[in-house]
């Protein structure tokens, strides 16, 4: 094998072995710039920024897990969830149970969380993984719309509309009690989620999610059984969800069933989208920018307020945010459909030649 | 009894006006087997295109309702053309994506421009069409959509069996690549299909207005219950979607009023969910089962 050295790019592609095709850094520059990005992350992000930002920035970060599992589904294995929202919101529910409930320590019941999702997710992809064409959408708005229910109204449970309140959370007796830890914990839970992504879709499983996206035929001719392997990729991306929800119960405190719901569910459909279906970059990327966009707007209509342009722009703030979400999805659906990550793909190549791109 | 009747008739009613909102959405399913999650907002801009004629314009019923029907025609068309057409030939999940955006889209712009607010129809249906029946009214509302639909079900029955552009639908919806070699206008039968299922819904959300009142969320929630029915029914089956509708508004309608109100809404979800375990295609779709 060749060794990776302290070069740059090069110009074509000569790989000689499998494995060096594989590789997720080509050069050292690129892990370079991971360690420097996360050292960026964990020491400059919580020493600097205010607490308002730093508040956007773990919730971008819990959000991102969620929508690297729903890509690992939509952009790898070509099915549509409408119901993450949902999903979200039983591993919210789940680690608050266990953990208002029973006391349960942080970890485990962040990966209950998972795990309970997992299992609820397969209840609604059973039925639709056997059949052959878009059925999972139909049954996870299914799921979406019972899931609703049932958090609702199973009161000895969820606690209806009241909501449950969850203690602190404490990892090895280290508590968390300032956002800044909590950010870090995000963090890395981020990190090791993320790597974990990559890696699933390097081993056999995460090809037999793309040979099933691209051709179900073709893979089903070359031996992959495609019933488990959908069921495993919802599964997983369910538990992505569950995951991410249990860590925003958490960083919430206090939860009710009203943030899980459809709309939800859509945002994370907008998130994958734009950023970019199939790309785990692009899953950073989408909730990136659907976030921001989300704070924009918000800051736009407190703007308006003041400026006593409107008076009733706080009424209208959420209708516009629906709107802009629906026209972002479609634009770029229309004139980019590998969303930003393939935008910043594009900048990038531009530049590796600069300037002698000829 | 009267209870038990009430409800009946309340389910029948109700189911009818799901079955033909449903009809919307599985044409365009038969002819480009997409799934439109904007089917609510259709029937929402229709509801609220009426409206509009109706208050602000001040147009008398009949014209206003033609008109109506006119705008949610070209609507259509233009939502074809503009956000469809583009995606011919791409991988479905991104046309079904589009829908999911052109649904945010609407709602947004709906919400922008009449708000969340509830409103209704200044009252137009002459009352000599109420029915007695042995003590149950059965409000003109209910008779008028009933009329309506069985209309509009004939007129589209005897389209797509005689004139030559529902043989060309039809010839599509079988076999894109046949009705293409053919001779057949693939592109502009995408398009009729578009703009006749947009005409279905606008319909099909005036008269849930005039029963329900107007408001957009309902109506969007409304546009997403046709899943349910179309399940049922068969996807690429009309009268699938009528009996489908039926079927899923009689259960509505008892649970609502024997078990309790609340799981009335998700009752048509679960069904749904049983659907897809044991017979997947419906009641009356076609039969394709492949098991890949």
């Amino acid at each position: 094998m060749k060794m990776r050295k302290w070069n740059f790019r090069l110009c074509g592609n000569y790989h000689e072995s499998y494995s060096e095709e594989l590789t997720i850094f080509e050069t050292y520059f690129g892990r370079f710039w991971l360690l420097v990005g996360a050292i960026f992350m964990l020491v400059f992000v919580p020493l600097v920024s205010s607490s308002y930002a730093l508040y956007i920035i773990t919730n971008i970060i819990i959000y991102a897990i969620a929508v690297i599992g729903l890509n690992v589904l939509t952009g790898f294995t070509g099915q549509i969830s409408l119901g993450h929202g949902a999903f979200f919101g039983v591993g919210a529910y789940t680690a608050a149970i266990v953990a208002a409930r029973f006391g349960s320590p942080f970890i485990f019941s962040v990966l209950a969380g998972g795990v309970v999702t997992a299992m609820v997710g397969l209840v609604f992809g059973l039925p639709s993984s056997r059949l052959k064409g878009l059925y999972l959408a139909i049954a996870t708005l299914a799921g979406q719309f019972i899931i609703e229910y049932v958090l609702v109204h199973w009161e000895s449970l969820t606690m209806g509309t009241m909501g449950i309140t969850l203690p602190r959370a404490t990892i090895l007796g280290w508590e968390l009690n300032e956002d800044r830890k909590f950010y870090l914990v995000a963090l890395v839970f981020f990190f090791l989620f993320l790597w974990m992504a990559v890696n699933i879709m390097r081993t056999k499983y995460g090809r037999a999610f793309i040979a099933i996206r691209d051709n179900d035929r073709a893979a089903e001719g070359m031996g992959i059984p495609i019933f488990p392997y959908k069921l495993l990729s919802f599964a997983l991306s369910s538990f992505y969800a569950g995951v991410a929800g249990a860590l925003w119960a958490y960083f919430t405190v206090t939860i009710t069933s009203e943030p899980f719901n459809l709309g939800l569910s859509v945002e994370f459909i907008a998130m994958v989208i734009i950023g970019g279906m199939g790309n785990m970059s692009g899953a950073i990327f989408g909730t990136v920018f659907i976030s921001l966009l989300n704070e924009g707007l918000r800051f736009m209509a407190d703007m308006l307020i003041n400026a006593r342009i409107f008076t009733q722009t706080a009424l209208t703030m959420a209708p516009l945010k629906e709107f802009v979400f629906g026209l972002a999805i479609v634009l770029f659906i229309l004139f980019e459909p590998r969303g930003l990550a393939e935008v910043w793909r594009i900048v990038r190549s531009n530049f590796r030649l600069w300037p002698f791109s000829y | 009894m009267e209870f038990f009747f009430q409800l009946l008739i309340n389910g029948l009613s109700i189911g009818f006006l799901y079955g033909i909102s449903a009809m919307g959405f599985v044409m365009i399913y038969k002819s480009s087997s997409v799934l439109n999650f904007a089917h609510g907002e259709l029937l929402a801009m229709g509801a609220y295109i009426f409206l509009a004629l109706l208050i602000w314009f001040k147009i008398p019923v009949i014209p206003a309702f033609v008109v109506t029907l006119a705008v949610c025609f070209s609507f259509g068309f233009l939502v074809e053309r503009v956000f469809l057409r583009p995606l011919i030939g791409e991988p479905l999940i991104f046309v079904i994506m589009l829908t999911i955006g052109l649904a945010s889209m609407l709602k947004g712009a709906i919400l922008l421009l009449w708000g969340g607010n509830l409103y209704t129809y200044p009252d137009f249906i002459p009352h000599f069409l109420t029915i007695h029946l042995g003590g149950i009214d059965i409000q003109p509302v209910y008779n008028v959509s009933f009329l309506l639909g069985i209309g509009f079900l004939l007129i589209f029955g005897l389209f797509f069996k005689y004139t030559s552009q529902g043989i060309f639908m039809r010839s599509v919806a079988d076999n894109q690549r046949a009705a293409l070699s053919l001779g057949v206008h693939v592109r502009k039968i995408f398009a009729l299909s578009w703009a006749i299922a947009a005409l279905v819904a606008g319909m099909s959300g005036v008269i849930l207005g005039v029963l329900n009142g107007i408001n957009v969320h309902e109506l969007s929630a409304l546009g997403l219950k046709v899943f349910p029915v179309v399940i049922l029914g068969g996807l690429d089956s009309i009268a699938g979607a009528i009996v489908g509708g039926v079927i899923i508004g009689l259960l509505e309608s008892f649970t609502g009023g024997y078990l309790s109100p609340s799981l009335r809404d998700v009752v048509p979800y679960i069904i749904l969910v049983c659907i897809l375990m044991v017979k997947p295609y419906g009641l009356f779709g076609q039969v394709e089962i492949e098991r890949v």
